[in-house]
């Protein structure tokens, strides 16, 4: 996502923010909202016969489905592609992977955690649409046979879309590019050799059909995507389209039956950050899709229902990033990968730390906005973002107001956010050449945080003057380490005082021993990422990732 | 000649494209129906009531079957008859399945499946090898014991000794495509069964008794695993069972599989156990005498515990000649998922705890790991064979267990008791008796140890470490001789099918599955070389029952040597056949007939291959046959402990160099060398991608993959959200496999070793490094890391050498 400047929220946010934290300020919106919650089938905002996206090349729409339909179910249930496989339904291992092109560009996603909805308006390309107009296999593909990268095959269609996709944008970078895709044969070096030398190919012409399609004027989706007009005789419809006698396509609600799901489901699709404000105003129980990376398994795994959701997909102004007085503004719908970016220039530990957020798959859904209102204790984004003394910005109707992020985070699992109010973006420095972000896992790539600590410490002749210290994993939630941070400012920086200052530790947290780590070692390890931090600083080497063999 | 060519495996092209059909993927009738279990959510309890009317309510709800609506609960179990289809008045696991929801589909299914409302009774939950212990809660009466000699004598003299308490995790398979099975059903009640499975046969046995049906009224058809790693020899038994019933009571086509979640907390995973050690040694680190005990967690049902334990006993020396030894081997029952057939299966837990003593005495002296492990080597191999080894008893006096008679699997196992060993004599021997004639090791480390500048790189290591205050690096190198057969005599044994058809085309079959090893391919190029085609003119056919009968699980590394002699011994039947049928027309001897480059070349003359065929079949010459394998030599009883088990071992070794953060214990793998014996190898790129991957499993089992069970016998890592296997980041940096190029003494085909399992164990390199590195901390206490060595647990060790605890 490129940085815009002035677009979506930003300009009436940087209002706010220039009138001082904690200040709650009314804005008007400066767009009217094209719906309203209360006209009836409009406010639904959209049916689900609106969805249109094209599928290997070839324009669907999609009909009787359950908005929380994933689009791996449909695929293989649906369209009989069953390449595309089920390894986890989770998000966690890759055996999904389908690659997902908008204006943005391309980007691997795993179908097992992606809604219908999401896709509306992009295009989907899975395994069986990699291959050439003559069948001739894509480079990649090629180069995992001549390389021996599969054994099982089972994890193979999930690792080959994920190469293509890093192919194509001519990336090098294979762990990350394949952190989301895991196999148990292979040793995954066979894969390595497979990318490597597809690296040295081009990606076939026809890889770019599908941003082609998208970006011709003339081509149906220009309607679809700019107002959610729809010309329904233009498209075949997936699945059985019933009608009531007036004509309106059957919603979701009747057709969800054959998923076992009795509750009416109701989906909205708002195009900005008004309509969103005004619809989840007037629906505070909603709940409110962005990447889906966690709402996912709520429907995958819980087996919730989700009776009222929006999808958050095109809501494009908050999907803005903006350079301005020495600070980020980051839309709450900006992506992690979009996020990673952005901050790697200037903040290059935080850069780090979002390297081993989560996978390449997850990165390209997961929002910096649901990542903070999920409220999780053990998120990665929000430690080091409270190290950099963040400014969160909430929207309820068309209040706005914003608070530092570390007091968003009332106790576990609750947030400071009213009934009806949205995570809106962050804002936060550009530049803080101490900060350093430590996250420990069980394993480096494509894990959840056992402990991540964030430290910056500002040191004025050899005196620490400021230090803003956040721990993820520590607490019931993303919590500064106060008592810590107390006992450094105002000391020498030195050994000494780091010894004395790890005590500290104990007063700000009391960690809980669960599967990743036990309280013990959260609190021991916590208190060596301060020494780490210290040796770091001054120059010892001190990740173990740095080490060459 | 094309075995021993480096082919792709023969379903790459199809898996790269997404073609490649697993069970989940083959379209089934659109009456079909789809299954989920509930499960208990207690380790242990009386059932005191199911409640199962919302499920039955349950939009898309066809049936709900639960015990008391079977007559007799089929049994899913592979030995002891001791795992009900659904639970019986009392559950024995969180994870049990209480009742089976069929259902229009399988989403329907698990959301109904959620709905069971079941009260029990709890009772007390044994969870824990201690837990086990004091309620002497086992399999089998008492532990099993093996001796060689006086080990506490030998012990007691020795200059010096050490002990321990090692404690090794288990391991889940994480196959990537979970449990499936299909049943379609047929005239007159007959099944077909579409299985995920590495044991069609224990899938056809145990669904024809469910349906109590003859074995000829089911057929089980497999044609790939999307992996199986062990996972898949008795796990997949529920799934078709629990299809085969629903299918013949509804009459529908019945699918099942897991969900992620639900397979990882129902099926068994590779033990975990503690290993407790005594050894004696001298100033050489040369063992005098060792103990062992092994505490295995065997979970609620025996499975095939008794068989995995055995094998751990039976590689308890791995590659060091053992003067006197004591193996006490105790297997636990216990309230959490029944620890099952994993890769190695037992082998790795008891190579791993000599391994520990090794590390531990070197420590102890000193001395270079390797040196101490050079020095406890077998004898080089010999030539000659050594004394033949004891008569075998007779097997069929064996018994079962108080179930009913499994044949078909290796959880066929009898009660054993303590039995002392007679001293060897000038061969060394193994603690089981068996000499060891093939060991190859001496050459195969000395060559390691210089292609991987073995020496040179721990002394770099060591000065780069005593710059390095936060991080340091360790390395090590460990061996692995690994048993070749099935320790259940009578498993050893295979057959196959092959048809020449009149156009020249050729279809194989045999009773091994393919879970991605490339046995297929490497039969395949087995079958060519008969006929002297090309291997892509040989068909693949998926495994079926109704082709091949009375096969043995794919299992314990032997898919190729067994099926490959098998298959050799068909294909050469027809080729036989047909030479003598053109040797006859040309008037000349049957063995001048060449089969060679899809030619056939008789007298002077050259015939395409198929050409030939069409003759053959014109001359009513049959161009079919089944062949059989049997291995020869083998005698093992088990009674005893004593005989040749393996018709030979399977050698390798590894070094690994690692290095890890002292403030956090984080770790990671740096290098990797391996080399690796696989005889002649069939196929050397095939065995190179096993070694590769069976390596980074091996070190995965031994770093992140951490299974956690909380106090109330909950699974909570299941799901890989929480269950880390190795990432693709995971892999050495450096990462030099190579094999190890000399024919196999024995007549394997093609003079090839197996490879499925034994390059499992070479991952053990890597906590041993792990050990050294962590050793680099300190100045004299034993790191003593357990297994898996999580950052968590290397920062304990750090703080252990350092007299920080």
């Amino acid at each position: 996502m490129p940085c815009g400047k002035g677009q979506g929220f930003l300009k009436d946010y940087n209002k706010a923010i220039t009138k001082g934290r904690g200040r709650v300020a009314r804005f008007t919106p400066h767009r009217a909202a094209t719906h309203t919650a209360s006209n009836g089938e409009k406010a639904a905002g959209w049916d689900m016969t609106g969805i249109a996206f094209l599928l290997n090349g070839t324009p669907v729409r999609v009909a009787d489905q359950p908005p929380t339909r994933t689009l791996l179910d449909w695929l293989r249930e649906g369209r009989g592609l069953n390449g595309t496989k089920e390894g986890c339904n989770e998000g966690d291992c890759g055996a999904c992977t389908v690659m997902v092109t908008d204006a943005a560009g391309s980007r691997a996603l795993n179908a097992c955690i992606l809604f219908l909805p999401q896709l509306h308006g992009k295009a989907v390309r899975t395994v069986e649409g990699l291959s050439g107009p003559k069948g001739e296999m894509h480079p990649v593909q090629a180069a995992m046979v001549d390389h021996h990268g599969s054994q099982c095959g089972f994890c193979t269609p999930g690792f080959v879309v994920s190469m293509a996709v890093g192919q194509m944008q001519g990336r090098t970078d294979h762990d990350d590019v394949l952190a989301g895709n895991l196999c148990r044969c292979t040793g995954y070096a066979p894969i390595i050799r497979a990318a490597e030398a597809a690296a040295d190919t081009l990606a076939p012409e026809w890889m770019a059909a599908d941003s082609k399609a998208l970006a011709d004027p003339d081509f149906f989706f220009s309607k679809i995507s700019s107002g959610g007009e729809t010309r329904p005789d233009d498209l075949p419809v997936e699945g059985r389209q019933r009608r009531t006698p007036d004509g309106h396509a059957i919603g979701p609600g009747e057709a969800a039956g054959q998923e076992g799901q009795t509750a009416p489901l109701h989906a909205f699709r708002p195009a900005n950050s008004d309509e969103l404000a005004e619809w989840y105003q007037a629906n505070p129980d909603a709940t409110l899709i962005a990447g889906a990376t966690d709402v996912g398994l709520w429907v995958t795994k819980q087996m919730r229902e989700l009776p009222k959701v929006a999808f958050l997909n095109g809501v494009t102004d908050l999907q803005q990033i903006e350079r301005q007085g020495g600070l980020l503004h980051v839309g709450a719908g900006v992506t992690i990968a979009t996020l990673r970016a952005a901050v790697a220039p200037t903040l290059p530990s935080f850069g780090e730390l979002l390297r081993r957020y989560a996978s390449e798959q997850v990165r390209n859904a997961a929002t910096i906005g649901g990542n903070i209102a999920n409220g999780s204790p053990i998120g990665d984004g929000p430690p080091a973002l409270i190290a950099l003394g963040a400014t969160l910005h909430l929207r309820r109707g068309d209040v706005m107001r914003s608070i530092p992020l570390e007091s968003f985070f009332l106790e576990y699992r609750k947030q400071d956010r009213q009934p009806g109010e949205f995570v809106a973006g962050i804002s936060f420095p550009e530049q803080a050449p101490n900060l350093r972000c430590y996250k420990l896992s069980k394993r480096f790539d494509q894990d959840i945080s056992a402990v991540c600590g964030c430290f910056n410490v500002t040191v004025t002749d050899g005196i620490v003057t400021q230090a803003r210290i956040a721990f993820g994993g520590m607490a019931g939630i993303p919590k500064r380490a106060s008592a810590v941070e107390a006992a450094l400012i105002g000391e020498v920086w030195s050994e000494a005082t780091i010894a004395t200052a790890r005590a500290a530790f104990a007063t700000d947290f009391t960690p809980l021993s669960d599967m990743r780590a036990s309280a013990a070692y959260r609190l021991g390890s916590a208190q060596n990422l301060l020494t780490r931090y210290f040796h770091d600083l001054n120059g010892i080497p001190v990740s173990v990732l740095e080490v060459q063999p | 000649m094309s075995m021993g060519k480096s082919l792709p495996h023969d379903a790459a092209p199809l898996h790269v494209t997404g073609q490649a059909r697993y069970v989940d993927d083959i379209p089934l009738p659109a009456n079909a129906l789809h299954l989920a279990f509930g499960l208990s959510t207690v380790a242990h309890g009386d059932i005191l009531s199911i409640d199962l009317s919302a499920v039955r309510a349950a939009s898309g709800v066809v049936a709900v079957y639960a015990a008391e609506d079977f007559d007799h609960v089929p049994d899913c179990s592979p030995s002891l008859g001791d795992e009900p289809l659904v639970a019986t008045g009392k559950v024995h696991f969180v994870g049990q399945p209480i009742f089976i929801v069929v259902a229009e589909s399988h989403h329907a299914a698990r959301r109904a499946a959620r709905l069971g409302r079941v009260e029990y009774r709890e009772l007390p939950a044994l969870l824990t090898v201690d837990d086990a212990l004091a309620a002497n809660s086992r399999f089998e009466n008492g532990p099993v014991i093996w001796t060689k000699g006086d080990t506490a004598a030998a012990i007691a003299s020795a200059p010096h000794q050490v002990e321990g308490r090692f404690e090794v995790g288990g391991q889940e398979h994480f196959y990537l495509e979970g449990q499936v099975a299909a049943c379609l059903p047929q005239d007159g009640g007959d099944m077909v069964v579409l299985s995920s499975t590495q044991h069609p046969t224990e899938i056809q046995h145990k669904v024809a008794h469910a349906l109590h049906l003859p074995m000829s009224a089911v057929r089980v058809e497999v044609r790939r695993m999307g992996g199986g790693f062990g996972g898949k020899e008795s796990q997949g038994n529920w799934l078709a069972i629990a299809c085969a019933v629903a299918a013949t009571r509804t009459g529908r086509p019945c699918k099942m599989r897991y969900d992620r979640d639900d397979d990882m907390v129902i099926t068994g995973k590779r033990h975990d156990l503690r290993i407790l050690y005594r050894a004696g040694f001298d100033d050489q680190g040369k063992l005098t005498g060792v103990e062992f005990s092994h505490l295995f967690r065997c979970g609620w049902s025996m499975d095939l515990s008794l068989p995995v334990a055995d094998r751990a006993m039976l590689h308890a020396d791995n590659a060091y000649h053992l003067p006197a030894v004591r193996i006490e081997s105790h297997r636990l029952k216990t309230n959490t998922t029944s620890a099952t057939a994993f890769r190695g299966f037992g082998g790795p837990q008891g190579v791993i705890g000599i391994e520990r003593v090794m590390d531990h005495i070197a420590h102890r002296l000193a001395l270079d790991p390797l040196d101490v492990r050079r020095a406890n080597f077998y004898r080089a191999m010999v030539e000659a064979p050594g004394a033949s080894p004891p008569d075998p008893e007779d097997i069929s006096a064996e018994k079962t267990g108080q179930g009913e008679g499994d044949l078909t699997s290796r959880g066929r196992a009898v009660s054993v008791g303590s039995h002392a060993l007679a001293a060897d004599g000038a061969v060394q021997t193994t603690p089981f008796h068996m000499p060891v004639e093939d060991f190859v090791l001496h050459e195969l480390t000395a060559e390691l140890e210089q292609t991987s500048d073995y020496r040179a790189r721990r002394a770099a290591i060591a000065d780069w470490n005593a710059a390095s205050p936060v991080l340091k690096r360790g390395i090590a190198l460990t061996p692995v001789k690994f048993g070749i057969s099935f320790t259940l005599t009578h498993l050893n044994q295979a057959g196959a099918l092959v048809h020449v058809y009149q156009d020249g085309s050729i279809l194989l079959n045999h009773g091994g599955t393919e879970m991605g090893q490339g046995l297929f391919q490497k039969v395949a190029q087995v079958v060519a070389g008969v006929f002297g085609v090309d291997p892509a003119a040989v068909k693949i056919t998926a495994t079926d029952t109704a082709k091949v009968p009375n096969t043995s699980a794919t299992a314990a590394s032997s898919g190729s040597d067994l099926n490959g002699k098998a298959a050799k011994a068909a294909a050469e039947t027809v080729r036989d056949r047909m030479a003598a049928f053109i040797a006859e027309k040309h008037q000349v001897p049957v063995d001048k007939v060449r089969f060679q480059d899809g030619m056939v070349r008789v007298a002077g003359e050259e015939y395409a291959f198929e050409r030939v065929a069409a003759w053959a079949y014109q001359a009513r010459v049959s161009l079919s046959s089944t062949g059989f394998y049997a291995t020869p030599k083998i005698t093992w009883d088990r009674v005893r402990g004593q005989g040749r088990p393996f018709l030979y071992f399977a050698y390798g070794a590894a070094v690994t160099e690692v290095v890890i953060d002292t403030l956090t214990g984080e770790n990671r793998i740096l290098r990797a060398d391996i080399l690796h014996d696989t005889g002649t190898s069939l196929n050397p790129i095939l065995d190179i991608g096993q070694v590769e991957g069976a390596y980074v499993q091996g070190a995965g089992w031994l770093t992140t993959e951490e299974l956690v069970w909380d106090g109330k016998g909950r699974l909570t890592t299941h799901a890989p959200s929480t269950y880390k296997i190795p990432a693709c980041s995971d892999r050495p940096r450096m990462f030099n496999v190579a094999l190890w190029d000399r024919p196999n003494r024995e007549d394997s085909i093609g003079k090839s070793k197996a490879v499925g399992e034994p390059p499992f164990m070479l991952g053990i390199s890597a906590l041993y490094a792990l050990s050294d590195a962590v050793a680099a901390c300190g100045d004299g206490a034993y790191s003593a890391l357990d297994a898996p060595a999580t950052a968590e647990r290397v920062l304990d060790a750090v703080n252990r050498v350092r007299g920080d605890v």
